[in-house]
């Protein structure tokens, strides 16, 4: 059994946990439980098809604890929604291989049964979905799925979830709730819509609410009512809250922690003010100069990130982002062979990069921050 | 929805005016476009070596000479009113609705078609439970098993139903099932429920099978592909992420999605087979309408094909107006 | 008969045939108890009883692949019906119930013996049996026959309109309107017939016809009682005189006949009450009635024009099945007319040559071989019907090949030595008839006369195409394909309508090559007049030969049907009036 003294310390401090060559790979018997409401240990997701392995998601560690919110951003295709969908236990009697753990509130759910996983879901961590159109059955009233969701984890009469359902309505603001009970998915706007779903999803009162793209589908002045009803909902509840979206706007209001994804793999993560103020990562300056702003000159170009989002089936070796950095050539090669590791650059702010501090600052200073 | 229903059911009238209309002048107007004269529609009508005197009292007889509009309206109001026919030995009254008098086997059209009714009617329901049964709980296991032996296997008989033509797997299943090993010694010998239930349905199991056969298989590759779509919508990974147990999830918010356009064609295909099953009947020499409209057209007795196509289209039309307001009924997104 | 079978469905059951003769062998019924008469063989048939039997009780199961013309014994004119209306129809004489040339023979039925004919000729008078009675216990008098006449196809055919015209052709009174405008109070105002009493039945003839007393085993002359008359609906119960009469009718279903309590065996020593019921299903699809005879759930096909494709490769393949099979003679000859209209047909010599060059080979196997189709036919009567006289004037069986050097020389003589162009008429859902044509197309080809095959629908084949005369010469049907059975089994029967040339019809004509040679017609009507039997069938051998001499008829086969008794079936010959089975004898042995 190895001792505290063999394992290898960062060069920024941040204790590496991969086993070294040659060593075995399990240190205990048995995992050992997290202290934090939400954790993920090296979590990866892995789809094995006929044109090869996707690695949605290739060893995500972060934690989360209730009353706090963690926002997940990233391109289409980075395995955002995967993530999320393996909290939920989507994944399960699918193809997909699993590995690593997730923890939430004491119980890992990777090795789960089914069974105990499907109990936790709706109860314990509920999700709400990017079209509330398509995510709710176009054939029964909401009022229904409401109450369906509500019975699954109570044994109560119809009657009793139906008043519930109302009340909930009612909770997430939609006016009129004894009637609108009784309409149908189609028969809302898309505001009320997915009013309605975050309804069914808070119904059971989930200590876990994940987001996944909330607002993507709606109009903007409807969007902050919703980010405003989920943190409303969230300080009621105190639930954690993970929110995924590819729009920086969207976490820099409700996220207290953001985690930048890139191919599957964290590229950054860090406090939203840290983020926001003080990128660390490349990938994360694109995002940030690909925004469009109203405090900025029409006539500036947007700086979009070239290239396109690499396939997960054929992630780029070494770092992931290095065919699309413009500071790989500075890393002496590393960006090509090395895969990158996680490193705290200052408290919970931690980058996955090869560029070091200064490299980073430099490059900060003079091309990214004035033209932001 | 009264209003959808008013609507649609006016539309299924105007519809079954116009079916009546283009059967009409099919039978009625196209011979004489074609050249046929009055004198030789008659002589249809008339016995062995007919001379030209009673060629033209058949004719007098059946209207023949009379501008087509009024063979028009004459027809409509047999099928409101009823009509008075003289056979030249007495008046026969054929009260509504009337669909004409058959001057070849002296019989009136409905009361043959009403006789025929049940068997066809026997036939389609019998074998309609069978299929929707058997090809969706088929269609549907297949679609949960993708890709297994089961899946496979399935699919491949399903193949076979689609592509065996009726009338072969009916003379197979009769060569096989009655006289080879005589399962069903009486198959195919119709005897009405009423008369004794038991012949009835020994008659019926192979003619049931045989239909269902082919319409189970076209049910199962239809339900499987509308599962496989249906559980790949969002609102199935909703109804998992509430915690659902998958068996609800299949049945309660994936079957119910996937039925429906199975429920619409289902009714379509309902009606057409009450119209008459016409190779199934034949091949099994049950007297339905199927086989009623065969010896017709054989006879080329304009009366009875007339009252059989219009019975059919009228099967049609409500069946078609039956699936619409089911789907209103079943899908809301319709309904408003 | 249509024959409703598509080459699709022939092409299934010949291959099904080959599946199911693998597992063959007497399914269901096994054999049962044979006659005294030792265990019944292949064609005892057709000249002896097969299952000589008492026995009475049961069911006997008829099937039919289309439906009647009729059941109205005054409106039909199919052999079938004319031999089962019989069990609820009597007419007034009928043919003995017996194999073999015995059943030609004319006996009494209603009547209570042959015709009486005055020395003139035109009056034949009959006596019928006292005391008979209808299925309701009413009295059956000979005005009842009368009726029965004046009601018929003869006088009412836009009501009645399927059976023959004898009666009026050759009763006196042609324009009688029918019982049904008869203006009289009792409705008996046809002049043609005379009842001075309840028993005796006069009929008045325009001019002699000697055959008259086949002329009254027409159904047409079975009685009718005028107060139960519902006209066009009387098919579906007529008042029975005979055996078994009707107790439920479905015109697309079928009927079933009970035993009818106010028959006597006494009065009526010919025909048999044996079974209890008979059950008659209509709209059986043809090959499937032969699976059903095979398996037992049927006892006879009701048309007796044998069993179809796929049944007989079946039965002749398999031994036991043989044994319960006869090859019976039906009495039709198969032949091509050759047209005297149609140029170059017109000359003799032309169509001397057709004679001789079509194959006769090819011809008998388009029918069906020697066993299914017939023999090759040598002159226009076939060998059953009485008058026939054997005779071969092209030599058909010394060259069943035909004889093309003689084809070749008679196109000389008639003037087309490189010959010449001819449309053949066919009806053409009927294979065989549409193969035989094939078969002569191709026969002349040989000898440079080019034909092509014009079909046509056999249900209005004639009244509307090849029976129409102007038809035939627009479109140069010099060839015209067809069938014909005696309507009674005397060469007059047989030969009047396809040879007298005053029978040559406007539409409907039977006379097809339009032949009308005046020393044939007045052979034609020498022979009705004459009294004398042999005379008669003298004459008839002569127009026999006149109408080969003239070349006008290409005789091809004479018919025969491959029909099965399911084996539980007693008293079963084949009866040569009718060229099927007697249906008046057949009962059940279990």
């Amino acid at each position: 059994m190895t001792t505290a003294d063999d394992w290898s310390r960062g060069q920024d401090g941040f204790v590496d946990v991969r086993p070294r060559p040659g060593e075995p790979e399990f240190y205990d018997s048995a995992p050992k439980p997290s202290d934090s409401f939400l954790e993920l240990r090296d979590l990866r997701v892995h789809f094995p098809t006929d044109d090869g392995i996707v690695k949605s998601a290739d060893g995500l560690s972060f934690t989360l604890e209730r009353g706090r919110t963690l926002g997940i951003v990233g391109e289409s295709g980075s395995g955002k929604s995967v993530t999320s969908l393996a909290i939920m236990g989507l994944h399960k009697n699918t193809r997909a291989k699993i590995t690593g753990e997730i923890w939430l509130d004491g119980e890992e759910l990777v090795a789960a049964g089914i069974d105990q996983v499907r109990a936790l879901r709706g109860k314990k961590m509920a999700m709400i979905f990017q079209d509330p159109l398509s995510a709710m059955h176009p054939y029964y009233t909401v009022g229904a799925q409401i109450i369906e969701a509500y019975r699954i984890h109570n044994k109560v009469s119809k009657a009793v979830a139906r008043k519930h359902a109302i009340e909930m309505l009612d909770r997430v603001g939609i006016p009129q709730p004894a009637s609108r009970v009784d309409d149908y998915p189609h028969q809302f706007s898309g505001g009320m819509r997915q009013r309605a779903m975050i309804a069914m999803a808070l119904s059971c009162d989930p200590e876990l609410l994940i987001a996944d793209e909330p607002t993507t589908a709606l109009d903007v002045t409807v969007q902050a009512q919703i980010l405003d009803l989920i943190r409303d909902l969230q300080q009621e509840f105190n639930s954690a809250v993970i929110i995924i979206t590819h729009d920086l706007g969207v976490v820099a209001e409700l996220a207290d922690n953001i985690m930048v994804m890139y191919a599957g793999r964290t590229a950054e993560y860090g406090p939203t003010d840290d983020i926001f103020r003080r990128p660390q990562h490349p990938y994360t300056w694109g995002l940030l100069g690909s925004m469009p702003r109203l405090d900025r000159e029409r006539a500036d170009r947007l700086l979009p990130i070239l290239g396109t989002p690499p396939s997960l089936i054929n992630v780029p070796s070494g770092c992931a982002f290095h065919p699309r950095c413009g500071y790989a050539s500075l890393t002496g090669g590393r960006s090509t062979d090395e895969v990158p590791v996680l490193r705290s650059v200052d408290g919970e702010h931690s980058v996955a990069c090869h560029l070091t501090a200064e490299q980073r600052l430099k490059a900060w200073e003079t091309d990214i921050k004035p033209k932001l | 929805m009264i209003t959808f229903i008013v609507r649609r059911l006016f539309g299924a009238v105007l519809m079954l005016l116009v079916v009546s209309m283009v059967t009409f002048a099919v039978f009625f107007l196209v011979p004489r476009i074609a050249g046929q004269t009055t004198d030789q529609l008659a002589t249809q009508y008339v016995g062995r070596n007919p001379n030209p005197t009673e060629v033209h009292a058949m004719e007098v007889k059946l209207g023949l000479d009379q501008p087509i509009y009024v063979q028009y309206g004459r027809f409509l109001k047999n099928i409101v009113a009823g009509e008075d026919f003289d056979t030249g030995t007495g008046i026969v009254h054929c009260p509504p609705p009337c669909f004409g008098y058959s001057f070849k086997n002296q019989q009136e059209v409905w009361p043959q078609m009403l006789s025929a009714l049940p068997v066809t009617g026997s036939l389609a329901l019998g074998a309609a439970v069978i299929w929707l049964i058997s090809g969706v709980g088929i269609g549907v296991l297949s679609a949960l098993r993708r890709g297994t032996v089961f899946d496979r296997a399935a699919m491949s008989v399903a193949l076979a139903g689609v592509s065996l033509p009726i009338f072969f797997t009916a003379l197979l299943s009769l060569a096989i099932f009655r006289d080879s090993i005589p399962l069903f010694p009486d198959a195919g010998n119709y005897i009405s429920i009423t008369v004794d239930p038991g012949k009835w349905a020994e008659a019926l199991v192979l003619p049931w099978v045989t239909l269902a056969f082919l319409y189970a298989a076209l049910y199962a590759r239809l339900t499987r592909a509308g599962m496989l779509e249906t559980m790949n919508e969002d609102f199935i990974r909703t109804a998992r992420a509430k915690g659902l147990s998958e068996r609800k999830v299949v049945v309660k918010h994936g079957l119910r999605a996937t039925l429906t356009p199975i429920i619409t064609i289902f009714g379509l295909d309902l009606g057409l087979l009450v119209g008459g099953a016409v190779l199934t009947e034949s091949a099994f020499s049950l007297p339905g309408l199927g086989r009623f409209a065969v010896n017709a057209i054989n006879n080329q007795d304009l009366p009875e094909i007339l009252g059989v196509t219009m019975l059919a289209g009228f099967f049609v039309v409500a069946a078609n107006l039956i699936v619409d307001v089911l789907y209103a009924v079943v899908d809301p997104r319709v309904r408003f | 008969m249509k024959r409703k079978n598509a080459v699709a469905f022939a092409a299934v059951c010949a291959g099904l045939s080959l599946l199911t003769a693998c597992g063959s062998g007497s399914s269901g019924s096994s054999g049962g108890s044979s006659s005294s008469g030792g265990a019944p063989s292949y064609n005892a048939g057709n000249n002896s009883v097969v299952n000589p039997s008492t026995k009475a009780g049961g069911t006997l199961n008829y099937g039919l692949s289309g439906v009647p013309d009729s059941t109205d014994p005054g409106s039909t004119y199919y052999a079938y019906m004319w031999n089962f209306s019989r069990l609820y129809a009597r007419p007034l004489l009928t043919f003995k119930s017996a194999p073999g040339t015995d059943g030609l023979k004319l006996i009494p039925g209603l009547a209570t013996g042959m015709g009486k004919v005055s020395s003139d000729g035109l009056t034949w008078t009959y006596t019928i049996q006292s005391g008979l009675k209808f299925e309701d216990g009413s009295a059956i008098t000979t005005k009842d026959v009368k009726y029965a006449i004046e009601r018929s196809t003869n006088y009412s055919p836009g009501i009645l309109p399927n059976g023959p015209t004898y009666f009026q052709q050759y009763l006196t009174d042609p324009t009688y309107p029918g019982a049904f405008k008869d203006t009289t109070p009792d409705k008996l105002g046809l002049k043609g017939v005379d009842t001075p009493n309840d028993t005796t039945i006069v009929f008045h003839l325009q001019h002699p016809f000697a055959d008259f007393d086949y002329l009254v085993t027409s159904p047409q002359t079975a009685p009718v009682p005028q107060a139960k008359d519902t006209g066009t609906k009387y098919q579906e119960h007529p008042i029975s005189s005979g055996p078994y009469m009707f107790s439920s009718y479905d015109p697309n279903k079928g009927f079933t006949l009970v035993k009818n309590p106010n028959w006597t065996q006494a009065s009526d020593p010919n025909d048999k009450q044996l079974v209890n019921t008979i059950n008659v299903a209509f709209n059986v699809q043809a090959a499937d009635l032969d699976s059903r005879l095979l398996n037992g759930s049927m006892d006879i096909d009701l048309d007796g024009t044998g069993v179809q494709t796929a049944a007989r490769a079946r039965i002749l393949g398999n031994k036991t099945l043989q044994t319960k099979a006869d090859d019976a003679v039906s009495g039709f000859l198969w032949y091509a007319a050759l047209n005297t209209q149609v140029a170059p047909l017109n000359n003799v010599d032309c169509r001397k040559a057709i004679e001789y060059a079509v194959n006769k080979t090819t011809q008998q196997t388009a029918y069906g071989g020697p066993i299914a189709g017939g023999d090759i036919g040598t002159t226009v009567m076939p060998p059953t019907v009485v008058g026939y006289q054997k005779a071969d004037q092209y030599s058909f069986i010394a060259q069943p090949n035909g004889d093309v050097a003689k084809a070749k020389s008679e196109l000389q003589k008639c003037g087309q030595p490189n010959g010449f162009s001819v449309n053949i008429s066919a009806r053409g859902d009927r294979p065989k008839e549409v193969s035989a044509a094939q078969g002569i197309q191709e026969a002349l080809a040989g000898i440079g006369v080019k034909a092509q095959i014009q079909q046509y629908p056999s249900g209005s084949n004639f009244s509307t195409y090849a029976g129409v005369p102007n038809f035939v010469h627009q479109h140069d049907l010099g060839i015209i394909m067809g069938g014909w059975a005696a309507d009674w089994p005397d060469g007059f029967g047989f030969l009047s309508q396809i040879s007298d040339g005053r029978a040559i019809k406007a539409a409907g004509n039977s006379n097809l090559q339009e032949e009308n040679n005046p020393q044939l017609n007045q052979l034609l009507d020498k022979a009705t007049q004459s009294p004398d039997a042999s005379a008669r069938n003298k004459i008839y051998a002569q127009i026999d030969q006149i109408l080969m001499s003239d070349a006008v008829i290409l005789p091809e086969v004479y018919a025969k049907s491959l029909l099965y008794r399911n084996p539980n079936t007693t008293n079963v010959f084949v009866t040569e009036a009718y060229g099927m089975y007697d249906y008046t004898q057949i009962g059940k042995s279990q």
